[in-house]
């Protein structure tokens, strides 16, 4: 210590260990509560206008909605505030009841018999148990698993008959070609875990192919063929696609290739736009052949109707699915997870690790090409401007949203995030949407950050990450495995 | 259990001790950039030996052993296994030639679970051998304990374990081993390198990086010296140990090796 240098001063100990009122969890649920009340108000009341701003706003917190919503909140805060300990006694008393295994029908019998005083305790216990006893009975039989399959595909079957035209279009248009799409990106993001930024290239160059192969184009191809012919070459461009964006990418990690990703889209993005005599340039394609099959005794041609389309997209994301779930689980979906937590650890075990990030490029690749195909027939028109950066963006906020790795994860959340901006078009100000968008995604990443459906090795990361005991980054990016 | 090395008739093979060579290092040279790390190395490993590599922080070990395990390309110099050229070949396509490398930092799948990580290790075969997973299991009983923990909670030992685990997984004939001492309390060092002389003894070759000379010595057969990237010494690892220059330089002060003999 020199002379002249005063040490610095130390605040106590007590006085950092302080905490202001505010700052207290019990206020800050106070306050979350509210703005979530505030929110609901805003979007299930009166549609905004363009002219006047606030007018929506002013209608709506001026009602007695607004006062409802408010009062539901505090409500809420108040008893999970001030009646926690009856609660915490009741739920645990419930859930001690409903925590009896049963074993057969006789022993659903509620412990101290079905007395009318107790029933706030048995009854909810009860029904708990009943359905597990059911649902223990039903996962028994061999035939659960494909049976609940079935059910559930005979369900997406018959859904674009139950809703209105508009909601089939946005399921073919939107949903079905971003459930393709995101599929893809999972396997590059999520299971070999490379962050990609410009994943809609691929889609475009699909799209495009499209375009080409069906004459649709200003240049002549080759041979003019059927969009179902079509499929085959575009998965093949796509998948050259991919090698040629991952070849020269494989030594770059995280955000690097994010940056590399992004300028791959643009580069796409800026071709399609600028090289008029072969893509029409800003124009695009204005004329596009749609599915159709000939079989000489039989044909059939994909109309406007979207329902067709979409039974069409379905079969294409049923086999995808069928595919990837099996490569999940194989050698290859082995070597991505291995690459994904600790490359030269990968490498010392036998993974070769160039070989499965080129594939996992690919085969991504591969599959937003086939969306890309079955979009630019479905619409029967594209344009540059349908492949901007946002759906890039947008995409990848699917994977992470519905949870990253994980398939049902990515296909729920792709669903979620699509149809939610087009729900609000009928509720709030139509410009307004991505903004309520915007807002659901900062808060679902605060808390719950391993998405909707998360796969176990996903939440495993993000248990650790909070202990401390490891890294929760998206990107894979850590400089190296335990050894911190 | 070799795939695809064939030994070539007159194949010029160095012989230790009378031992077929299984591995032989000839005057390697490495760079980092500009930096020349190895300055022509050549070593010998004899089959079934255990040969320890010695030497102080940036004397080449840790760079002799990438080389040799093909995560590092020598600019010169060849690597030869059982007399066959094998420098050039990537890491990933040597592990099926039957060489297991213990990476430096343990670097186990942080995320996976003691038995995922085990199965990993033996990828290059197409199902995981459950002899060889009984043999682990045998070795380092706190694994079996522990095969659905997640890895990276596991202890700094225990995390070395799996990492010479995952390595056994894949059938390996030459282990290669980076500092398999490093950050771990003194009887924990023990008890691996107890456990490195069973696999030994089972008939793997091990080549070994070592900072703790005193413990590697022990247990190898053989020793080289390395320093700023050249073998200044070798010899048998009795001799190494008595040897006043090697005692001077690596096995440190009088009162570690006080401690050591007690």
């Amino acid at each position: 210590m020199t002379a002249g240098v005063t040490a610095p001063k130390v605040p106590s100990a007590a006085k950092l260990r302080k905490r202001s009122w505010y700052q207290q969890p019990r206020w800050h649920r106070l306050f979350a509560l509210v703005v979530t009340a505030l929110v609901l108000a805003q979007v299930t009341g009166a549609q905004g206008t363009r002219g006047d701003l606030f007018a929506a706003l002013e209608e709506n917190f001026s009602g007695g909605a607004v006062w409802g919503w408010l009062g539901l909140a505090v409500a809420i805060w108040l008893v999970r505030e001030f009646a926690h300990e009856l609660l915490g006694r009741y739920t645990s008393r419930v859930k001690e009841e409903a925590g009896r295994p049963a074993e057969r029908p006789g022993d659903l019998t509620p412990s101290g018999g079905f007395s009318p005083a107790a029933a706030p305790v048995w009854l909810p216990a009860l029904l708990a148990r009943t359905v597990r006893f059911v649902t223990d009975v039903v996962r028994g039989q061999r035939l659960y698993r494909w049976g609940s399959m079935a059910a559930l595909l005979g369900l997406l079957i018959v859904l674009p008959l139950m809703v209105s035209t508009f909601w089939q279009q946005v399921m073919v248009d939107q949903i079905g070609m971003f459930v393709l799409v995101a599929i893809g990106l999972n396997v590059v993001v999520g299971w070999a875990g490379m962050l990609d930024l410009g994943f809609i290239a691929f889609f475009a160059i699909g799209a495009y192919s499209s375009a080409f192969w069906t004459g649709g184009l200003p240049v002549e191809p080759p041979v003019e063929l059927n969009n179902f012919l079509v499929i085959p070459i575009a998965v093949l461009t796509c998948l050259v696609a991919g090698v040629l964006l991952g070849a020269p990418t494989l030594r770059l990690r995280g955000d690097y290739l994010a940056i590399v990703t992004l300028g791959f889209h643009e580069i796409v993005y800026l071709t399609a736009k600028n090289w008029t005599e072969f893509t029409g340039g800003s124009r695009g394609a204005p004329q596009l052949d749609r599915f159709s099959v000939d079989l000489g005794f039989w044909s059939y041609e994909w109309e406007l109707d979207p329902r067709p389309y979409y039974w069409l997209q379905l079969a294409f994301v049923v086999v995808v699915l069928l595919l990837f779930v099996r490569l999940e689980h194989s050698r290859v979906g082995r070597a991505w997870t291995a690459i994904r937590e600790d490359e030269v650890a990968a490498a010392a075990t036998g993974v070769d690790t160039v070989r499965f990030k080129l594939l996992a490029f690919a085969i991504g690749a591969s599959t937003s090409g086939i969306a890309g195909v079955i979009y630019a027939s479905k619409l029967g028109f594209i344009n540059p401007e349908m492949f901007v950066l946002l759906l890039s963006v947008l995409a990848l906020s699917y994977v992470v949203f519905g949870g990253m790795g994980s398939i049902p994860g990515v296909l729920i959340g792709t669903a979620v995030l699509v149809w939610l901006p087009e729900y609000l078009r009928d509720t709030v100000d139509p410009q307004d949407r991505y903004m309520y968008l915007g807002g659901l995604l900062v808060v679902m990443m605060i808390y719950r950050p391993q998405g909707l459906l998360p796969s176990r090795r996903r939440q495993r990361e993000l248990r650790m990450a909070e202990e401390g005991s490891g890294s929760a980054d998206a990107l894979g990016a850590r400089p190296g495995g335990a050894q911190a | 259990m070799n795939v695809g090395v064939e030994k070539e008739a007159g194949a010029a093979s160095g012989a230790v001790d009378g031992r077929p060579a299984l591995l032989e290092l000839r005057d390697l040279h490495v760079f980092y950039g500009a930096i020349e790390a190895l300055k022509g190395v050549s070593l010998t490993v004899g089959e079934g030996e255990v040969v320890a590599l010695l030497g102080a922080n940036g004397a080449g070990k840790s760079t002799t052993l990438k080389a040799a395990s093909g995560m590092l390309a020598p600019r010169s110099g060849e690597v030869l296994l059982r007399g066959e050229r094998v420098d050039g070949i990537k890491s990933h396509e040597l592990v099926q030639f039957g060489i297991g490398h213990v990476p430096e930092g343990r670097r186990v799948f942080a995320r996976m679970t003691v038995l995922e990580n085990l199965k990993m290790g033996a990828y290059r075969l197409k199902r995981p051998d459950d002899a060889d997973l009984d043999r682990v299991f045998s070795l380092f009983p706190v694994l079996a304990e522990r095969r659905k923990q997640v890895s990276g909670t596991l202890s700094g030992g225990e995390q070395q374990m799996l990492a010479i685990g995952r390595a056994l997984m894949g059938k390996p004939e030459l282990l290669l081993l980076d500092e398999p001492s490093m950050g771990l309390a003194p009887l924990i060092v023990r008890q691996i390198f107890e456990i490195l002389k069973e696999i030994n003894e089972q008939g793997t070759t091990l080549l070994l990086v070592e900072q703790n000379a005193a413990q590697a010595l022990r247990l190898a057969h053989r020793g080289y010296v390395l320093e700023t990237g050249a073998v200044v010494m070798s010899d048998e690892a009795s001799a190494l140990l008595s040897d006043p220059r090697v005692r001077a330089a690596y096995l440190g002060e009088v009162a570690e090796q006080a401690e050591e003999k007690g």
